[in-house]
């Protein structure tokens, strides 16, 4: 309210309606659409690359941290020690016996290296052994490993003593074995063998999808086989994880422990899993970058519209407009333009998350955080595009303003 | 009470060496008067119309609007009165792009907080006043430039300011919509509004009761048809 000195009419101070303030921002807009579209489109495309890039990292991973959960991170593998001063080491004949004595072990498996070829036929010279290797186990190595079979069974109690071949996913690549709808034979050292099933990828243990496996007592039988495990899997009591980790190098070979090798597979994955958000890390980086060049395509069109519109501003104080209401409108337009950028690009975002998940057969999984993330990165980004050319549409004097050009 | 009074107003523009813009006008222009101030280019017309309408603020003197002294006024408190005691017509129209005559007009009450279905009301009310009712939904490109100002005529008498400023507002136009603005505005000073027009057409400034004549910031006469003329 002004003062009146002589007791005349006090006139109210100029006011704009919340309603008005949107209906003014956005007339701008709505007369300059081609304008304004491009402008939110940098920002779109901003936004849309952060909400993808965040949505497809975390479907990627939740897909390998499902693996690794249905895997099981309580799997330990040991194998002889490959270190320095570890020559060829090997694990004692009694490692298997001794794991399955320790009271946290829940499940144990091991493989025996058979000096023998694997081949289609027998007509395959001995020397092209497509770098299968031949194992020797138990039947209780598909529980341990939670393996499951492509085709076929697994060896039975009874398949243990006669030969017969279980073989790894890769193997059966090389081996030509599509399926087992009929009888499928390898050429197994010297002899025969009736492939009983196919086994399906071990996430846990690489090295088995590039064997064949065949029953222990029949090796020993049939074949030269290693009395020392090449490898032992186990299964340990999640809580006792740790301290069993340490405990059986010293448990299974008490006089040379550092010969004894145990490792975590499902700390590979997580790896992995670790190795895929530095990416992700680089590419949110990019997007920022985009975000950055549309918010200063933003604050250039809102400067040039400023420098335009210096009439308008003129007639807007001529006819009561204070400095705080042209301030306003150009923060909406700015604000406005930006929060459209940000909608467009979530959806797109959204959108590119959902089918190239469905392409790779992906769970989609959006981080609810990179939607509203997105949104209020763009409103920010407009306000900060906006507020000086707001300021200095503000600043400009009315008769400066309205100053023919 | 005058419509609008100047009290002894200078305008310095700071400089080397300052230009005296203004220099120590005084005049009173009383209610339903109409007025022309007139002078050559660089007489000081156009901040006579920057501080008749408190765009701009006098370096010394008082500028009264119905009584009200203006000085010292801040920004918002200027931008208050000009949005409701002030009625502007420029030259240039300043019509918004891509918007109504309604709602052009509509605007000269954007600022009072005025509910739009009664801006909307007053505006349809002073576009027929200015003789184009049958042309509210227009938008400028499809009016003529004699169109488009009295649609600016009658966003400055929307909300019945104390007084019309008009800044050379033939000064776009051919002489036909010249003519038929001067018409206008005679017919609004007939009703009784005050207006003030600021030119340097020496004819249209004949057409007027009353002549403020300006010469390097000094008002050097003052003349009028019939004194006191209401």
């Amino acid at each position: 309210m002004t003062a009146t000195a002589d007791g005349s009419e006090a006139i109210p101070a100029s006011r704009l309606r919340l309603a008005e303030v949107v209906r003014v921002g956005l007339h701008a807009l709505a007369t300059r659409r081609l304008r304004a579209a491009l402008s939110a489109l940098g920002i779109a495309i901003g936004i849309a690359s952060l909400v993808s890039v965040l949505g497809l990292s975390e479907s990627s991973r939740s897909d390998l941290i499902d693996q690794i959960d249905a895997l099981g991170t309580n799997l330990l593998t040991v194998s002889p020690g490959t270190g320095f001063g570890a020559g060829d080491a090997s694990l004692p004949q009694t490692a298997t016996s001794t794991i399955g004595r320790l009271p946290t072990v829940e499940a144990t498996s091991a493989v025996y290296a058979v000096d023998a070829g694997v081949y289609r036929n027998d007509l395959v010279p001995a020397n092209l052994t497509g770098g299968i290797s031949v194992y020797a186990t138990d039947t209780r190595l598909m529980e341990t490993l939670n393996g499951s079979m492509a085709h076929g069974s697994f060896l039975s109690e009874a398949q243990r003593d006669y030969p017969a071949a279980v073989v790894g996913a890769v193997a059966a690549e090389r081996l030509g074995i599509r399926d087992l709808e009929t009888p499928v034979r390898v050429w197994l050292g010297d002899r025969w063998v009736n492939v009983a099933g196919v086994l399906d990828t071990f996430a846990l243990a690489a090295d088995l999808d590039r064997a064949v496996l065949i029953g222990d007592r029949a090796a020993e039988e049939y074949y030269d086989v290693d009395l020392e495990p090449a490898a032992i899997y186990i299964r340990v009591d999640r809580r006792y994880l740790d301290g069993t980790r340490d405990l059986l190098p010293a448990t299974i070979d008490p006089e040379n422990p550092e010969e004894v090798e145990v490792s975590r597979p499902s700390d590979l994955l997580e790896a992995q899993a670790a190795a895929e958000s530095t990416f992700t890390a680089l590419f949110l980086g990019l997007g920022a970058v985009a975000l950055l060049v549309g918010a200063i395509g933003i604050a250039n069109v809102m400067v040039i519209g400023v420098m335009e519109r210096r009439g308008e501003i003129g007639l807007r104080r001529a006819i009561g407009a204070t400095r705080a209401h042209i301030r306003r409108q150009f923060l909406t337009e700015a604000l406005t333009l930006a929060a459209t950028g940000g909608i467009a690009g979530t959806l797109l975002g959204v959108a590119a998350t959902y089918s190239y998940s469905a392409v790779q057969g992906w769970r989609v999984i959006i981080p609810p955080v990179a939607i509203g993330g997105g949104i209020a990165a763009a409103v920010v980004i407009g306000a900060v595009a906006g507020i000086y050319p707001a300021i200095r549409a503000a600043r400009m004097s009315p008769t400066e303003a309205l100053r023919s050009d | 009470m005058p419509a609008l009074e100047l009290r002894n107003v200078s305008k310095l523009y700071p400089g080397t060496p300052p230009v005296t813009a203004l220099d120590g006008v005084s005049v009173e222009i009383a209610r339903g008067e109409m007025v022309a101030v007139v002078g050559p280019s660089g007489s000081g017309k156009s901040t006579m119309l920057h501080i008749m309408g408190t765009l701009d603020a006098p370096t010394s003197g008082a500028v009264l609007i119905e009584g009200l002294d203006t000085s010292g006024l801040d920004d918002d408190a200027l931008a208050a009165i000009r949005g409701r005691r002030v009625g502007f017509v420029f030259q240039r129209f300043f019509l918004l792009a891509g918007t109504s005559a309604l709602d052009n007009v509509a605007n000269g009450l954007l600022y009072t907080g005025a509910p739009r279905p009664q801006r909307r009301e007053a505006a349809a009310a002073a576009l027929e006043r200015v003789g184009l009712g049958a042309r509210v939904h227009h938008r400028p490109n499809e009016l003529s430039g004699g169109e488009m100002q009295r649609v600016a005529l009658a966003r400055a008498l929307v909300h019945e300011p104390a007084f019309i400023l008009a800044d050379e507002p033939t000064g776009n136009l051919d002489s036909s919509g010249s003519k038929a603005i001067i018409e206008l505005l005679g017919s609004l000073h007939g009703e009784g509004r005050t207006i003030i027009v600021i030119t340097h057409n020496e004819e249209i400034s004949a057409a007027m009761p009353r002549r403020l004549r300006m010469l390097d910031g000094r008002l050097t006469d003052d003349t009028a048809d019939r004194a006191g003329a209401p």
